[in-house]
């Protein structure tokens, strides 16, 4: 093949690209099938370029055919993502360091010695479970009438506890310095109170449909004219809420109606009465009650006494 | 009130590790979308660039009419759906007045607009125009040779740039191992003046010759077309910096200290520092260190052992 001396392409061969640079392509345009028929000749002599250093490398057959190793490519194209930024330190990792701790691999049979078998270390009857502690004895610095098994949960839980916030604070720190695993998302849960580091609770739907109803029937008409949000169900149960037990008792089924009284007076006539009936109570609404019967309509709507002015016949009534 | 979420699912864990940034980069998926209005022209070239582009291409149907490239704003949505499909090349079609036939081709960069170039289209033939033997068509996803032809591709900004955004658009995953019995298409591009590229896509027969090198014969099978440049975009000097960082970018450290002798060999040299006595990490002699005393117990029982081992050997004597 004669190529001419300046004709030298640049090749690729790791993304099979090519580049002719001294190619020109005439100013004035033949027919359209001529420029097409111009490039795919151009674009030809590349291709077999490429091929030609591409053959010749070492190969190695396989069924499919002979398989070929590519050299990595030369062109520098860009990233579509950052590189993978460095993991800033656990707080363990920063200590461990300090203190000269090395890593240990762990076995995952231990021999146990209680009873002289090989038992793995996690899992299904493992080593040194906590539930398998028969007897815990007691020490001088026990409270009696403390639970060791309850203690030793309790004590398991808070260091998981903290295990689980140190575990957070590490993968805050990774977060800020852009580096957190893949996998792990920080997820911001609920707006935090300002003041205090307490999560407000959850409330729940049919909660906030409680509330809704009991603001709704605190304005002055009870909630009637308000306008209604789309999507706003109508009130539960309007009014009073009375439960009217059945007044034949149905058959078989105790008579509820006779049983709330027997219970009222069972409590009444009891041995304990007196700490029941507020008898000081009961005797001022007793007089109350009576006096406002004496006066006929209620104090409001009536015009008020004048104190000052004599009842002739008052204290004779009494 | 942060909370710590790790995928519940295998499947879902593998899907975030293959979409994590890393060292070695999976090859770029390409994002198709259109705006507002397409004509038959473009709606044709992005079906036909999908059909090209299958396996590493996602197509959006649906029109979107907030998406503007070229102006601040307008990226917004871009970056969101590179976002969900993990897309870092998109090509956005869309037809108007002012200038027709337009088609959009961008990157992105960490999810964020890198470079925009756009080109308007002409003379457009479909594949479904070509007749050839349908032996020779390609298959789908084979690795594509790649031909730029024209010196305007070297002096020629956009048209750099353009060179540049096709390489990423079609190359495809990058491998290690190559199967030289499916090579069978290539893209041809020239620059036939400074501001238009003939593209086309073509199959490859191989026929025989002399020597182990077959002879090629390029068969115009694919859609054609001309790509006349309109506005572009460049990255901004520090983003290309950061984009263009490789790992084995870090020059090969001068091994210090190190010195070759024909006579001796290789020789090292080792400078001890300042042995600071004060500030040593002293052994944890504490008692809940269990496994150093117990070893360090049977060490001593060893010692002893062998001691009066060899006492008792002495007195038998």
């Amino acid at each position: 093949m004669d190529m001419e001396t300046d004709q030298i392409y640049q090749i690729d061969v790791g993304n099979l690209l090519a580049f002719n640079p001294n190619h020109r392509f005439s100013s004035a345009p033949s027919s359209r099938e001529e420029l097409v028929k111009e490039c795919v000749t151009e674009g030809t002599k590349l291709v077999q370029a490429i091929a030609d250093t591409l053959f010749n490398l070492p190969s190695t057959e396989t069924n499919d055919g002979p398989l070929v190793q590519l050299p990595p490519p030369s062109t520098k194209l860009p990233r579509e993502k950052h590189l993978p930024r460095p993991k800033p330190p656990t707080k363990w990792e920063e200590f461990a360091l300090k203190k000269g701790i090395q890593k240990r691999k762990k076995d995952k049979i231990v021999y146990d010695e209680t009873t002289d078998k090989f038992k793995r270390r996690h899992g299904y009857d493992r080593v040194n479970d906590d539930n398998d502690i028969p007897i815990i004895e007691a020490k001088a610095s026990d409270e009696p009438g403390e639970d060791p098994f309850a203690k030793r949960l309790d004590d398991k839980k808070k260091r998981v506890g903290k295990q689980e916030k140190n575990r957070l604070e590490n993968l805050k720190s990774a977060a800020k310095a852009g580096a957190l695993p893949s996998h792990v998302q920080l997820a911001v849960t609920g707006l935090p109170i300002s003041g205090t580091k307490a999560q407000p609770k959850k409330i729940g739907k049919e909660a906030l449909g409680d509330v809704a109803g009991l603001a709704a029937t605190s304005t002055a008409s009870g909630g009637k004219f308000d306008k209604k949000l789309p999507g706003e169900k109508p009130p539960k149960k309007q009014g009073k809420h009375h439960k009217y037990l059945p007044v034949v008792p149905r058959y078989g089924w105790v008579d509820e109606e006779k049983e709330q009284t027997n219970k009222v007076l069972g409590k009444l006539l009891s041995k304990h009465s007196h700490e029941i009936l507020n008898v000081g109570k009961a005797i001022n609404m007793y007089n109350d009650k009576k006096e406002k019967k004496k006066s006929g309509r209620s104090d409001k709507l009536k015009a008020k006494k004048d104190i000052t002015k004599k009842k002739p016949y008052a204290n004779k009534a009494n | 009130m942060m909370e710590i979420r790790t995928p519940k699912t295998h499947k879902a864990k593998r899907v975030l590790e293959k979409r994590a940034p890393k060292l070695v980069e999976n090859g770029k998926k390409t994002l198709i979308l259109h705006g507002t209005k397409t004509s038959a022209t473009l709606s044709s070239v992005l079906m036909e660039l999908y059909r090209l582009k299958k396996g590493g291409a996602i197509k959006y149907s649906r029109r979107n009419e907030n998406i503007r490239p070229f102006e601040s704003g307008g990226e917004t949505s871009l970056e969101f759906f590179s976002q969900k499909t993990d897309c870092s090349i998109f090509a956005y079609g869309s037809h108007t007045k002012k200038r027709p036939d337009n088609l959009v081709l961008g990157r992105m960069y960490d999810h964020h607009v890198y470079d925009l170039i756009e080109v308007g289209i002409d003379n457009f033939k479909s594949l479904l125009s070509f007749s050839y033997d349908k032996k020779i068509a390609p298959h789908e996803g084979s690795k594509p040779f790649i031909c730029f032809t024209g010196e305007g591709f070297e002096n020629v900004p956009e048209l750099k740039q353009l060179k540049e955004v096709l390489t990423d658009l079609f190359r495809g995953e990058v491998v290690d191992n190559l199967n030289l019995t499916g090579l069978d298409r290539a893209y041809i591009c020239s620059a036939i003046s400074p501001t238009k590229v003939f593209l086309t896509h073509c199959a490859i027969k191989l026929k025989k010759s002399g020597s182990i090198v077959p002879r090629i014969e390029l068969v115009e099978v694919g859609p054609s077309m001309d790509l006349v440049i309109r506005r572009n975009r460049l990255p901004n000097e520090g983003l290309r910096k950061e984009a263009m960082k490789s790992s084995k970018d870090k020059p090969k450290k001068k091994v210090k200290n190190v010195d070759q002798d024909d006579v001796l060999g290789k020789r090292g040299r080792i400078f001890i520092p300042e042995q600071e006595v004060g500030k040593t990490p002293l052994p944890d002699k504490s008692k809940g260190v269990k496994r150093e005393r117990r070893e360090g117990k049977l060490k001593k029982k060893k010692n002893k052992e062998e001691g009066s081992a060899s006492k008792k050997h002495k007195e038998s004597e």
